[in-house]
């Protein structure tokens, strides 16, 4: 029983591992590629490390497993907010939405897809 | 199908997930058309190496493998951490120059 817990949680992490690579691929700008990568990747991680603590049941693996999850959640914060600031100090061009090619205005349309009405 | 061969293929198809994964930050990394771009692909790419580790542990019933995943878990930090200082500095380093020809 503990087997098919630790297959759902680990399929559930490669699923979330998939989502974060095609964000990193598909997402307009720096910024907005981080929020795919540190998130979704840290998650994901994080589900297939308890997969690996349920399927061993062992105090020594839990520990490691909870170390590694501890550790990526401390650094992928500060990781994250340091990339940023050099992508924002180097002048990183960013996304400023969809661009009209009759007057070079943009639309406020934040991202191809999303269902927002402001 | 008993549990363990569920378990197995289970693990063998998150590996696979995961490898795709990184394949597509490594994607990222060739065609990112700015210096953060890369660094992003590259922190993705170690958190992707990191999870591979966990699954390559339950498939070959290893648990050193999870040392591994942490030892690279530390290093990875530390080289996003100096690319990003790194990018910074160089933009700096550039003002600097400009000032003082």
């Amino acid at each position: 029983m503990i087997d098919y817990v630790a297959s759902a949680f680990m399929l559930a992490g490669g699923v979330f591992a998939i989502i974060a690579g095609l964000g990193l691929v598909r997402l307009p700008d720096v910024l907005i590629r981080m929020h795919a990568s540190t998130k979704v990747g840290t998650l994901s991680s994080g589900l297939i490390l308890v997969g690996v603590a349920l399927h061993f049941l062992d105090w020594s693996v839990t520990v490691r497993a909870v170390a590694i999850f501890l550790f990526l959640m401390l650094t992928a914060p500060i990781a994250a907010h340091m990339i940023g600031r050099a992508a924002l100090r180097m002048g990183v061009p960013l996304y400023r939405g969809l661009r009209n090619p009759l007057d070079d205005s943009y639309t406020s349309a934040p991202l191809p897809g999303a269902d927002r009405s402001d | 199908m008993t549990s363990g061969e569920f378990l197995s293929l289970s693990v063998e198809l998150t590996l696979g997930m995961v490898i795709i994964s990184v394949a597509l930050a490594f994607f990222r990394l060739f065609r990112g058309p700015s210096l953060p771009d890369r660094v992003v692909a590259l922190d993705m790419m170690t958190v992707a190496i990191v999870a591979f580790c966990g699954a390559a542990a339950v498939l070959y019933e290893q648990v050193a493998f999870l040392d591994v995943g942490l030892v690279l878990a530390l290093v990875g930090f530390l080289a996003t951490a100096a690319l990003a200082r790194y990018a910074e500095r160089r933009r700096l380093r550039k003002e600097e120059e400009k000032e003082q020809p």
